[in-house]
């Protein structure tokens, strides 16, 4: 196995707030690995450092041996690396089939962006073979202003997935869905990433989510890691159920405490 | 290959539409698809929701360039000195565009209209241009042709012509790339462009440059059929009025600048002829007119006409 | 020392005008984020009214300090007028759209009072020099001062004063901060925002107007004074930050000592250090000296 991302000794504070400390994390290539983390327990901060959207006051990230700490977002993903959006990141007054269309068009045609036409007839068969693939392909020719929230999620999902990464972070992709749709969801996302052998990530507030789809699980507790191994094991884990799963059990539903 | 037949039909139209012009409809026309050409590049930047209110500068520069050029080298020949223009305006585009292109919206437009009224500062204290009065641009020729008097306006047109088209096919080519179908989306969401992996500041910085060079060969242009040049071309009142002509003519078309900078000429010229006091009351109103009921400009109303006639 | 000395008082001479010109532009812009061209029509009418006015008013030979009282009715007048009729009758259809195409309206606005102010007034100028006279000199060494640029020093700090109690102080002043740090959450605590837009614009517009006002007896009024005003105006806010009413007077401080420099030293720089000096800032802070960089949710 090779090892796709490694995170040597992240340090990053707030003003007094420390939302990473001494974060170490090795991700083998074809794991799919849930983190999971009450709020402000530094889940996010750690996908927007090894996204480049925020930079680690101290530390080192390597994507496949590269080290890729100091480079901007987009350098990051031209690296092999995409992110989804826990709000979904699309372009609002463009149709579904567009959104997509954008995506594809900056993947295929990097270097010659000026000069080659966007909509070719391969691109825009191209386009409707990934609609088809994430299920929805009913709602190509509609505005995203007014999409349901999953189909919003998986479009936001599709866009990232375009330019052939090799490892995927997902930023809580249930959220804002309804329980009825969080499987049939997770099982598109899951199955269109692991058909191409691809290294997943991916926040998650719902443990019955995280049991189903990791393989491994990062559990993050006031920004440090508490546990990390494999799934079963760290849910077990009497401090992870007391201090990460715990707040679950109090307010109820994982969705209440968050909102 | 549609693309490239129809560039040459259009080519052919204008450049025949020479021998049918009167003498003072082809200066009009002169000057109205020079001017075009600046306003085909604030399209370009207007698609993705930028303005820039010092236009005047690149216009100034190309005009600029066109008088002095002939002065320092010798070079009369029209190609060469539009061609330089364009060039150095979109080499100062270029230059600028590395810092205005981390601006957006009301910054980016003030922005441009500081480095506009820099180089207004320098042109109206430099006594060696002439100050505020300009100075005088020599006759051209056209590689080694040089036209009589009488004809020079229609010689200038047929070269407008040819020039406009080979720009606006270029920008329309361009427009239907990855980079210019990134319009509505920079607008939308900029943070989800660069984690496509693509730069904004990138694309920006090149449609300032297209926009630069765009302007820059309009000035170089009109500063021919003039014969003429002075500070005015850089003022901020000049800037306004290619924004004006651009919210006029709508972002639909690569033609719509070149209607709307028509219309606009022969406004002027009516109005400067019938009513002189009342022409700034008549951009400002129909200004305001077409931003509360035509915002896609009068591109919009030759679509919609197009549209019902299918 | 004496040409530092010069630069000093020509520059804060220069900075008090520009800042009174610029304050109600920047105000105007923080609270209904709209750039407001227009506002040299604002200067251009308060001139032209007080210009008349005070012509009229000395030929009468009516107590000669109440010329005063004339220029600050002027302004008065037309912002309440020309204020309410713009904000009422063209912006608040622009409310919600986007902030480019709102400052075109007013663009559209300023040139067709260009043409309004040469219907009404002609195109000679006005003169009203009386009050500026009024006044006299006070002699520093070998400089003399007019004590009428003088008291426009006095009078910008008033203007500052006062907008700071008013912003700190008053009940109205607070809820103006409230809908200028954030409009919807203003609006949904009940706050008045419409009425709020209204009664600002007309303060801004009554700003722009004694920008004018005070201005009329020192130069010759004629056509065309709003467009030279209305860019050095911009360049203030820029440099400040837009918005912002602190940035507004080190904006003001900046450019009019720079711009003294430039006359007492370097003359033929004079019109371009300015924007130069715009440029400067802006490229080190983007947004101007006083803003606040926003971070982004994701």
């Amino acid at each position: 196995m090779t090892t796709i991302l490694e995170a040597r000794n992240i340090n990053r504070s707030f003003g007094a707030v420390v939302a990473a400390r001494n974060i170490n994390v090795t991700v083998e290539e074809g794991e799919t690995v849930g983190i999971i983390g009450a709020n402000g327990a530094g889940k996010t901060t750690f996908v927007n450092i090894v996204t480049g959207y925020v930079k680690p006051s101290t530390g080192q990230i390597l994507l496949a041996g590269t080290d890729i700490t100091r480079l901007e977002p987009r350098a990051i993903v031209l690296a092999g690396l995409a992110r989804s959006f826990q709000i979904p990141q699309l372009f609002a007054s463009a149709t579904v089939f567009d959104n997509l269309l954008y995506a594809v068009g900056i993947a295929e045609e990097r270097g010659r962006p000026f000069w080659n036409r966007l909509r070719t007839a391969e691109r825009l068969r191209r386009c409707d073979k990934v609609l088809e693939e994430f299920a929805i392909a009913e709602y190509r020719d509609q505005s995203v202003a007014t999409l349901p929230q999953g189909v919003r999620k998986l479009l936001d999902i599709a866009m990232a997935m375009v330019h052939g990464p090799r490892l995927v972070l997902l930023d809580e992709p249930t959220s804002g869905i309804t329980s009825e749709e969080k499987f049939p969801l997770m099982d598109i996302v899951v199955g269109a990433l692991k058909e191409q052998g691809l290294t997943v990530l991916f926040i998650e507030h719902d443990m019955e989510v995280v049991s189903r789809y990791a393989d491994r699980v990062i559990a993050f507790y006031d920004g440090s890691i508490l546990a990390d191994g494999p799934t079963a094991q760290v849910l077990a884990e009497p401090s992870v159920r007391e201090l990460v799963i715990g707040e679950h059990l109090d307010g109820g539903e994982g969705g209440n405490a968050r909102h | 290959m549609g693309y490239g037949l129809g560039l040459v039909a259009a080519a052919a139209v204008l450049v025949g539409a020479g021998w049918v012009l009167p003498e003072w409809a082809l200066f009009l026309a002169i000057v109205s698809l020079a001017k075009g050409l600046v306003v085909l590049g604030l399209v370009v930047l207007w698609r993705t929701g930028l303005v820039s209110f010092g236009q005047g500068l690149y216009y100034g520069l190309g005009a600029y360039t066109v008088g002095l050029l002939p002065q320092i080298t010798g070079i009369t020949d029209a190609v060469l000195l539009v061609a330089t223009g364009t060039a150095i305006a979109g080499l100062v585009a270029f230059a600028l565009g590395f810092l205005l292109s981390r601006y957006r919206e009301i910054f980016f437009a003030m922005l441009c209209l500081a480095f506009a009224m820099i180089l207004y500062g320098i042109l109206v204290k430099t006594e060696a241009l002439g100050s505020t009065d300009g100075f005088h641009v020599v006759a051209v020729t056209y590689l080694g042709y040089a036209p009589a008097i009488e004809s020079a306006n229609q010689v200038l047109y047929v070269f407008t012509a040819i020039v406009v088209v080979v720009l606006a096919g270029l920008v329309g080519r361009y427009l239907q790339s990855v980079t210019g179908q990134m319009t509505t989306a920079i607008r939308d969401n900029e943070l989800r462009v660069e984690y496509l992996g693509f730069s904004v500041r990138r694309a920006v910085h090149t449609k300032f440059v297209i926009a630069g060079a765009l302007a820059g060969a309009g000035g170089a242009i009109v500063a021919t059929a003039i014969g003429h040049v002075d500070p005015e071309m850089v003022w901020w009142i000049t800037s306004g009025e290619f924004v004006f002509v651009t919210i006029l003519s709508g972002s639909g078309s690569v033609i719509a600048p070149f209607i709307g900078s028509t219309v606009f000429e022969l406004l002027r010229s009516f109005a400067l002829e019938y009513a002189p006091n009342f022409w700034q009351i008549i951009v400002g109103g129909s200004l305001l007119a077409v931003i509360m009921f035509l915002p896609g400009g009068l591109w919009s109303l030759v679509a919609k006409w197009r549209a019902s006639g299918r | 020392m004496l040409t530092a000395f010069a630069i000093l008082v020509d520059g804060l001479v220069f900075a008090s005008w520009l800042f009174i010109v610029a304050l109600g532009l920047t105000l105007i812009f923080g609270v209904m984020k709209i750039l407001n061209v227009a506002h040299g029509s604002f200067y251009a009418f308060g001139a032209y009214v007080a210009a008349n006015a005070i012509g009229v008013y000395y030929e009468a030979g009516l107590p000669p300090l109440g010329g005063f009282a004339l220029m600050a009715g002027a302004a008065l007048v037309v912002g309440v007028v020309l204020g309410t009729a713009l904000e009422r009758g063209l912006l608040r259809f622009m409310y919600g759209r986007d902030e480019v195409l709102t400052a075109l309206v007013t663009f559209a606005v300023f040139l067709m009072m260009e043409d309004v102010i040469i219907l009404v007034w002609g195109a000679d100028p006005f003169f009203a020099y009386q009050p500026y006279g009024l006044l006299g000199v006070t002699e520093a060494g070998p400089l003399v001062l007019s004590n009428y640029d003088l008291s426009l020093i006095g009078l910008a700090f008033t203007l500052c004063a006062v907008t700071w109690w008013v912003l700190n102080r008053t009940r109205q002043g607070r809820l103006l901060i409230a809908v200028i740090h954030d409009r919807e959450l203003a609006a949904a605590f009940g706050i008045n925002v419409t009425r709020m837009f209204t009664l600002t614009f007309v303060i801004g517009a009554m700003l722009g107007a004694l920008g004018g006002a005070v201005t009329a007896p020192m130069i010759s009024v004629t056509p065309g004074i709003g467009v030279e005003v209305i860019v050095l105006a911009f360049a203030i806010v820029v440099i400040g930050g837009m918005g912002s009413i602190w940035g507004a007077v080190i904006g003001a401080v900046v450019v009019g000592v720079s711009r003294a420099a430039a006359v007492h030293l370097l003359p033929q720089v004079e019109l371009f250090v300015i924007y130069a000096v715009m440029a400067l800032v802006l490229a080190f802070r983007p947004e101007g000296l006083f803003s606040r960089a926003q971070a982004r949710k994701i």
